[in-house]
């Protein structure tokens, strides 16, 4: 059963320090008030696993909670580059990044497994890239039936996964929907898990085309109105577009990224 | 007649290529204002497929992102993200994959990953593949829309982040790749397509005003020329109408 607990109280009993943890959320539901209550909480070490790191992971990268990010697309949505995350490869500040890099399609199946219970993925991917080149997590498979060789990546198991809903119940129940993205297979591919909601209520009406995550595979929820800006939440929000614009000129420079990150502590 | 921009040239152009009634898996950015056009002007059956898993968007305004709410609001149906890529993109459902690319080569292979130096200390780290190499891969065909610089039009890309036809005729083949690789590569001076026999990119159609020499001196290889070189019809009124309506 899912316990209901404050944002700071919930991040504290989830994530960890030298987890690796998702964040997930395809462009919508992007569990951004989480992220910056790891950033206060002061979590270092973190091996970040996101499909779009975005700016949630530029923000935690910049204030030096990462050392590892697993991703497969790591830019600014229709703006450009992400500057703290290029900071981090490029020059190692604030602290050096590792990089484990797959594709949209690797990324998701790799999660399927984990939340399958299964070892590892297959797929028809990466095939005359130079991605396999770089990691040990992208080999060649012989299918068994046919002898077509395919290509296999390894389950995602997560120390713990953090997502943002519309709603819970009392009970812990949570409904998301719009674009689901990989959130169910990140929760469920977790050891712990976290879920921010736009709201607690008395009971869930059905949504068509909505995910339900039974409250007995999260561990918290936490209200937190307004938790996924400048992402959004499907009829309750818009995407702030204006700040993803206004990221690249406040991520751009060391200074006034401090600036930002002094207003999150 | 209207005066516009070799960006709004190179757009109408990629719209153009779009048949009405396609399935097109489109990138964000250029490839996404492309796709809206045409189904604005000649193709109002255009399936639009963004990865985020939206099928059928039929957005009234431009997204910024491949997951902008109106995409999800006017879907014909929305999947999760491993079912888009799973069930729509991997078995071959889709007519077109329409990409954009930082660098591209010869033979029209993507990187979108680093410029420069190695691999573990790049010159400049880019975003990243997202959904490219297996889009590149499993659609019928792939159109690409770039403008064309010769630092963005190289001999061999740096990274090969998705693939366009390797070193030459026949990779794909031999790689078991399903999808016949690109076709069109629209630029903001005119379209190159592969050499039916060589793969290589030649360019086949100049946009009006354009010389050959620009484009040439504009591509980071010795580019080859096809004979019956054509113009680009410029712009129509309507295009431009729907294209700057859209764009607002």
């Amino acid at each position: 059963m899912a316990t209901i607990a404050p944002l700071a109280q919930a991040v504290s009993e989830v994530v960890r320090d030298g987890d690796t943890v998702a964040f997930e959320g395809f462009t919508h539901l992007i569990p951004f008030a989480a992220g910056h209550e790891v950033i206060r909480q002061g979590r270092r070490d973190l091996t970040l696993v996101r499909m779009t790191p975005d700016v949630i992971y530029d923000q935690l990268i910049g204030a030096g909670c990462a050392k590892k990010l697993v991703f497969s697309w790591g830019g600014n949505p229709g703006v450009g580059s992400l500057h703290r995350f290029r900071d981090a490869v490029q020059n190692g500040w604030p602290v050096p990044l590792e990089l484990e890099e797959h594709s949209h399609a690797g990324m998701a199946n790799r999660y399927v497994a984990a939340a399958s219970g299964l070892p590892f993925a297959v797929l028809r991917g990466y095939v005359g890239t130079d991605l396999p080149k770089q990691t040990d997590n992208i080999k060649p498979i012989t299918c068994p039936f046919t002898g077509e060789v395919l290509t296999a990546v390894p389950a995602l198991r997560l120390d713990s996964a953090v997502i943002h809903a519309q709603r819970a119940d009392r009970k812990g129940n949570v409904q998301l929907w719009g674009i689901t993205g990989v959130q169910k297979e990140a929760v469920l591919a977790a050891t712990r898990s976290l879920v921010t909601v736009e709201e607690v209520v008395d009971e869930l009406e059905p949504r068509p085309g909505a995910v339900v995550l039974p409250s007995w595979v999260v561990d918290f929820v936490a209200e937190v109105p307004g938790g996924a800006h400048p992402s959004y939440a499907h009829d309750y929000s818009v995407r702030d577009n204006d700040f993803y614009q206004r990221w690249d000129a406040i991520s751009k420079d060391r200074e006034s990224f401090g600036a930002w990150l002094a207003g999150v502590a | 007649m209207t005066d516009y921009t070799s960006d709004e040239m190179m757009t109408v152009a990629a719209a153009r290529a779009l048949e009405n009634g396609a399935v097109c898996f489109v990138g964000i950015g250029l490839p996404s204002t492309a796709a809206n056009l045409a189904r604005r002007t000649h193709a109002p059956d255009l399936v639009l497929i963004y990865e985020s898993g939206t099928i059928g968007s039929k957005p009234g305004t431009l997204p910024l992102s491949i997951g902008d709410g109106v995409l999800a609001e006017t879907a014909d149906s929305l999947v999760g993200v491993p079912e888009i890529f799973n069930y729509w993109l991997q078995p071959g459902r889709v007519d077109v994959g329409f990409l954009g690319a930082a660098q591209l080569d010869r033979f029209a292979n993507i990187n979108t990953t680093v410029i420069g130096g190695d691999y573990r200390d790049p010159k400049v780290r880019l975003p990243g593949a997202g959904g490219a190499p297996e889009i590149a891969a499993s659609c019928r065909e792939v159109f690409m829309i770039v403008r064309q610089t010769a630092r963005a039009f190289v001999e061999r890309v740096d990274f090969v982040t998705s693939l366009g036809f390797g070193t030459g005729a026949g990779d794909r083949e031999r790689l078991g790749l399903r999808g016949a690789g690109p076709r069109l590569v629209i630029t903001d001076l005119g379209v190159l397509r592969p050499d039916p026999r060589t793969c290589e990119l030649t360019m086949t159609q100049l946009h009006p005003g354009v010389d050959l020499a620009t484009a040439k001196a504009r591509t980071g290889w010795d580019l080859k020329v096809s004979s019956d070189l054509v113009t680009t019809a410029p712009p129509t009124d309507a295009e431009l109408a729907a294209l700057r309506e859209l764009a607002a």
